[in-house]
């Protein structure tokens, strides 16, 4: 039985000198090509014709060795070297050559390639030379008795042999910690100098979060109207047409018995009362008509439907995009609720203003105020919704009123 | 009277059908969406179409795009609009082909199979049906200068007026006498400068269009 903790220990010394293994040949891969380079000037002597040459081999080099060493790294180390920028082009231009020769990353790693390759190919092959040795010298009490006695003597000495393998014991003890040391020296200055530089890192990851948002907003926004649509054909129509059929049962069938007639007209108006109830909730959802036509007239259903006046002013130049109207929408929607619920306001106002390339949607109320953004559910989902494209939202609401909810919209980006 | 229904719900449709039939009308032709229902009109022509807003192929606007072209092409047709929600917008839309023969109301009213007879049979008389939610948008777009000047209790007669109904029929929803709202309509019309006519029906289109147009 082996340990679990020693196997881990030699599978992991097995990887290590795999990949340290698998770095010496494209480590010295230059090496020939600016040797023979020079041999050849020194030569001839006809450095305007080779020089250019022995260049333009090592530029071609450079991109096929990084390609090389991403993939040892990936491959044998476990380790992702992100793709430097900008990456060679799938097709060859004179442009983007020199877009490429103009990078600070391209010089980053011919220095790799050139200078550093060959520095880093020595403690690769020391380590990778100290196995056999350590094998050697850890065993040869056992072997060297096997040797003629001048030879014996000769290498080891007359006593010296118990040294010799205490020695290799300690170089192959030394030697998974050794290239455990080298590889992970060595995929730090690969990622430094290979990859893309930190901030280059950087805006990378923000512009792929930035559009993973905005793939996710829109994904929601596509979700609330398919729910709504499939809410509209389906559960709606059935309620409607279960309601009419009750008030045709009551309409057309006069001499029911007194409890019969009861029981019809509670089910009617009950189902009525499911109608409102899901219209309500479903318009929440995504109105058709602010698809059609726009922020402006899906507003005034809105403010109409609301139990107490408000006054409704929309200025909008041209429509924005279906997300923000859909925010704004929310917006209003949920604040219009609050004040419902929470205010005991007698009366609201609603503005929508687009200036610039802002969208402004303010609503105000009189009533009790003291409404706080972190404690309510709806205010602070509010915030999120807004905050999700880019927006602000501000609510102020002293004790005694007035709240306002103020949200301001960015329209393009 | 011969009517076309066009609606995309295959369920709700017979119900239509059979509140319309209850009703004395005679449906010639049942449609599922804006292009049947022009076709059937110009084939049948009939005097009412009874038209649901959201179908295919775009599921937002269709009736409402039908029924005025309806309107355009053959004025003398009658037609109510049904939708799951009711938008200002769409009423405007309809109101400016002309306000006599139009109607838009709520889906759910059909429940209510007596009053939303009358109703289409108002319609079809030349006569004017919108719903209540209709009537508050309307109300709530007109922008406040000469309606501010309305008490609430004008606004009500106001509203009930844009819904259609007679004096009488005012008086009893608000439970006044018919001397109190036929008060309250002189005053209105004088706030909102309108010209005083003889026929009820004729203020009350006055009423629709000023409030139309102000919509648009």
């Amino acid at each position: 039985m082996i340990p679990p903790g020693l196997r881990r220990s030699v599978l992991r010394a097995r990887r290590d000198a795999g990949f340290l293994a698998a770095g010496v040949l494209p480590h010295l891969g230059l090496v020939p090509v600016w040797s023979w380079g020079l041999t050849i000037t020194a030569e001839t002597g006809n450095w305007p014709l080779t020089l250019p040459v022995s260049v333009a081999l090592i530029l071609l080099g450079v991109p096929v060795l990084t390609a090389v060493q991403r993939a040892r790294h990936r491959a044998l180390l476990g380790v992702f070297l992100p793709r430097p920028t900008p990456a060679p082009e799938q097709r060859w231009s004179w442009a983007a050559a020199a877009r490429w020769l103009r990078a600070p990353r391209t010089w980053g790693q011919l220095g790799y390639h050139l200078l550093l390759g060959p520095v880093l190919a020595v403690p690769e092959l020391l380590v990778l030379m100290a196995l056999p040795v350590g094998l050697a010298g850890a065993t040869c009490s056992a072997w060297a008795w096997g040797l003629p006695v001048d030879v014996r003597e000769g290498w080891f000495g007359a006593t010296q042999l118990p040294c010799y393998t205490l020695g290799g014991l300690v170089l192959l003890c030394a030697v998974p910690w050794a290239a455990g040391v080298v590889a992970r020296a060595e995929s730090r200055v690969a990622t430094a100098l290979l990859g893309p530089s930190p901030t280059q890192q950087l805006r990378e990851r923000v512009d792929e979060l930035d559009q993973s948002r905005t793939g996710l907003i829109e994904a929601v926004d596509a979700e609330r109207r398919r729910i709504e649509r499939d809410l509209h054909d389906g559960t709606q129509q059935r309620l409607v047409s279960l309601a009419v059929n009750l008030g045709l049962a009551m309409a057309t069938q006069p001499d029911l018995p007194a409890g019969a007639r009861e029981a019809l007209a509670g089910a009617h108006r009950e189902a009525k009362q499911a109608i409102e109830e899901l219209n309500d909730l479903v318009r929440g959802l995504h109105p058709a008509v602010l698809e059609d036509r726009g922020l402006d007239a899906a507003l005034s259903g809105l403010a109409a439907r609301a139990p107490l006046p408000v006054r409704l002013r929309v200025d909008l130049g041209q429509r924005a995009a279906p997300v923000v109207e859909s925010v704004a929408y929310f917006v209003v929607s949920e604040a219009l609720t609050n004040v419902t619920k929470h205010a005991r306001a007698t009366r609201a106002e609603v503005t929508v203003r687009r200036v610039g390339k802002v969208l402004r949607v303010n609503i105000t109320d009189d009533g009790l105020g003291g409404a706080d953004a972190r404690a309510g559910t709806g205010l602070s989902g509010l915030a999120k919704r807004v905050g999700s494209i880019d927006g602000t939202l501000k609510v102020s609401s002293p004790v005694g009123g007035p709240t306002t909810v103020a949200a301001e919209l960015p329209c393009e980006r | 009277m011969r009517a076309v229904i066009a609606e995309d719900s295959v369920l709700l449709r017979v119900g239509l059908v059979k509140v319309l039939e209850m009703g004395g009308f005679q449906v010639t032709t049942e449609v599922g969406d804006g292009e049947a229902l022009l076709a059937a009109v110009a084939e049948h022509r009939p005097e009412l179409a009874l038209v649901d807003v959201r179908m295919p192929p775009g599921f937002t606007d269709e009736g409402v795009r039908a029924a005025v072209e309806i309107r355009r092409r053959w004025p003398g047709t009658a037609v109510v609009l049904l939708s799951q929600y009711v938008e200002e917008r769409y009423a405007a839309e309809l109101l400016s082909t002309d306000a006599g023969g139009v109607g838009y109301l709520l889906k759910q009213r059909v429940a209510d199979v007596a009053e939303f007879v009358a109703a289409v049979r108002r319609v079809a008389e030349g006569g004017t049906a919108l719903d209540p939610q209709v009537v508050s948008q309307l109300l709530l777009r007109r922008d406040l200068d000469p309606l501010e000047r309305l008490t609430p209790r004008e606004r009500d007669v106001l509203g009930a007026m844009a819904e259609g109904r007679s004096n009488a029929g005012i008086a009893q929803a608000l439970v006044v006498s018919e001397s109190a709202v036929a008060k309250h309509i002189n005053n209105i019309f004088a706030k909102l400068d309108l010209p005083t006519a003889d026929a009820d029906h004729r203020r009350v289109l006055a009423v629709l269009r000023f409030l139309a147009a102000s919509a648009t």
